[in-house]
């Protein structure tokens, strides 16, 4: 009886956090500023250990655990503190985000990845236990399409990094679920990868606002042609470069 | 039968005297908040009392509309208290009236009186604001219907007091993605309704950014108190609907006696209390939006609740 009634309360508490991880992927959508977004991912990541460590209490695995703790650590608490090592506070400044969709049909379409993630998934649905039919998979697998289209759609560096992880979280929420037994050693490549990503983003993206004054990545338009020369504020030749004349050529 | 006519009545009385007093304490909680002192928690009180003993003056362009609509606005949230649980957690002789759905259209009703009674003066922000508040229902009324599906979806009935027996029957349905997508929904529904901060300002006072307030600015006397009396009444009955039917179905009365159907009263008070506070976090911590950005605010709600809906749908 008592073994019921805890399988049945980890069961609901894992669906309310699978309910409130779709509700964070959904803000990361409808979100304008670039602190916000951070704080939207800093809330998914912690959903997503909330998930692993209560699926690792139902199935009595020690990997979950341990997924859970490198992702507490890794998502958390490291990525941030890279974005604030590399980044200027100017980038955090901007209240706007420049998007290519506005964002009611931003999230309308949202709308329509999540009810194709539904559909998708069902065929997996009978891989996995009927009490965790409802959460992990399907919303999962709607965080990953939200966070490529996020990647798709936003026009700033931050935001577009912050949609390619939270792609992995969409992904690790599904796969805590459906792959219990993975080695170890998977996650904690992927989360090594994950930072180190974060990290050559970030210096990347520190470069381009050092170069144009804005992380605009929709403005990267052209090439500038000739020879990689050193980033100065005047090329050798002493003309304008062509990216500098006019940053929104196409 | 007699007990039924009285817990009636207590549910009314509820609503009617003690919805000034949630405006005062949301007030001046606010106050506290921004470290100010703020007013009495019972200046609404106050408020009203010197308005009914005023004049009132009406514009002799001004038609019928104009004098009715005091009345519905006061009248129709008495209305919504029949039909929806505020005390008791068994359903009173009218509850079977109308269901939430009906409960929608009586607010809406009262909502489409002040527009009409602001249109009808020659004030020119009567109108701006009308057509405003206009533009945030439109916006809101889809969201409304969708939650409305939602709920009758999940729990086979959109009686308020079926739909609140259903969360209440177990862990696994009050905790489901579903509950907990609608819950968020109607919180922002309830902001947009209300008039609160990041949809409008309630406290501000340039009747150009004015939305909700601006309908009643042309009332006076006891026109005015009844307007304000109504939209304290609208606020408290969103909350009950919110805290009673949706997020807390516990700590109602569910014996027949009157005594056990007062003795819910500190308990709703205390969920309302906890509801006041969450407002207040929200309104000093959030800025107002502007107002083509109120479409946004309600595309999230609305996204929100179909995706509540979608999670019940594909439910294996």
């Amino acid at each position: 009886m008592s073994a019921t009634t805890v399988t049945s309360t980890l069961a609901s508490l894992n669906s309310l956090v699978g309910g409130l991880f779709l509700l964070t992927a959904f803000a990361m959508v409808a979100t304008r500023q670039t602190r916000g977004c951070l704080q939207l991912f800093i809330a998914q990541s912690l959903l997503l250990a909330a998930s692993a460590f209560l699926l690792g209490a139902e199935y009595h695995t020690p990997h979950l655990y341990g997924v859970g703790i490198v992702d507490l650590i890794s998502k958390p608490i490291l990525v941030p503190w890279i974005l604030n090592r590399t980044l200027t506070r100017e980038v955090y400044a901007k209240r706007e985000i420049d998007q290519v969709l506005n964002i009611p049909t931003s999230l309308l379409i949202a709308l329509a990845f999540a009810v194709f993630a539904y559909f998708l998934t069902r065929p997996l649905l009978d891989a996995v236990a009927p009490q965790f039919r409802g959460a992990n998979v399907p919303i999962g697998f709607a965080a990953l399409l939200l966070g490529a289209y996020t990647l798709a759609v936003r026009r700033e560096a931050v935001p577009m990094l912050l949609g390619i992880l939270a792609m992995e979280n969409g992904a690790f929420f599904v796969g805590i679920l459906l792959a219990r037994d993975l080695p170890f050693i998977i996650e904690l490549a992927v989360a090594s990868d994950g930072l180190i990503m974060v990290f050559v983003v970030g210096i990347l993206v520190r470069k381009i606002q050092h170069r144009l004054g804005s992380t605009r990545i929709g403005e990267l338009a052209t090439l500038r042609e000739g020879s990689a020369s050193p980033p100065s504020p005047l090329p050798h030749d002493g003309s304008i470069a062509p990216e500098r004349q006019n940053p929104k050529a196409v | 039968m007699l007990l039924r006519i009285l817990a009636n009545a207590l549910q009314v009385l509820v609503v009617l005297l003690l919805s000034p007093l949630v405006a005062g304490v949301l007030d001046r909680l606010k106050e506290i908040i921004q470290s100010k002192r703020g007013p009495s928690v019972l200046q609404p009180y106050r408020d009203l009392w010197k308005l009914f003993h005023k004049d009132e003056v009406l514009s002799d362009r001004s038609s019928w509309l104009f004098r009715a609509t005091p009345y519905v606005v006061f009248v129709t949230p008495i209305f919504v208290t029949l039909l929806i649980p505020v005390l008791t957690n068994y359903p009173l002789f009218l509850a079977f009236m109308a269901d939430m759905v009906g409960v929608g259209f009586v607010l809406a009703l009262g909502g489409f009186f002040a527009t009409l009674g602001a249109v009808d003066t020659g004030n020119p922000y009567g109108p701006m604001g009308a057509s405003r508040t206009r533009m945030v229902a439109f916006l809101a009324e889809p969201v409304f219907v969708i939650v409305f599906f939602t709920v009758s979806f999940v729990a086979g009935s959109t009686i308020p007091y079926i739909v609140q027996a259903h969360w209440a029957l177990s862990a696994a349905i009050f905790l489901s993605p579903t509950h907990v997508l609608l819950m968020a929904a109607f919180f922002l529904l309830i902001l947009a309704e209300g008039g609160r901060i990041p949809v409008d300002s309630p406290t501000g006072h340039v009747e150009l950014a004015m939305i909700d307030e601006s309908k009643s600015l042309e009332y006076s006397g006891t026109g005015a108190a009844l307007m304000k009396w109504g939209g304290y009444m609208k606020l408290l009955v969103l909350m009950c609907v919110f805290l009673n039917v949706l997020v807390t179905p516990w700590g109602l009365a569910s014996g027949q006696t009157l005594s056990a159907v007062a003795l819910a009263i500190p308990f709703v008070a205390l969920k309302v209390l906890i509801l006041i506070l969450a407002l207040v976090v929200v309104e000093s911590s959030l800025a107002k939006l502007r107002l083509f950005r109120i479409s946004e605010f309600l595309g999230a709600a609305f996204v929100t609740c179909v995706a509540a809906m979608i999670t019940q749908l594909f439910k294996v």
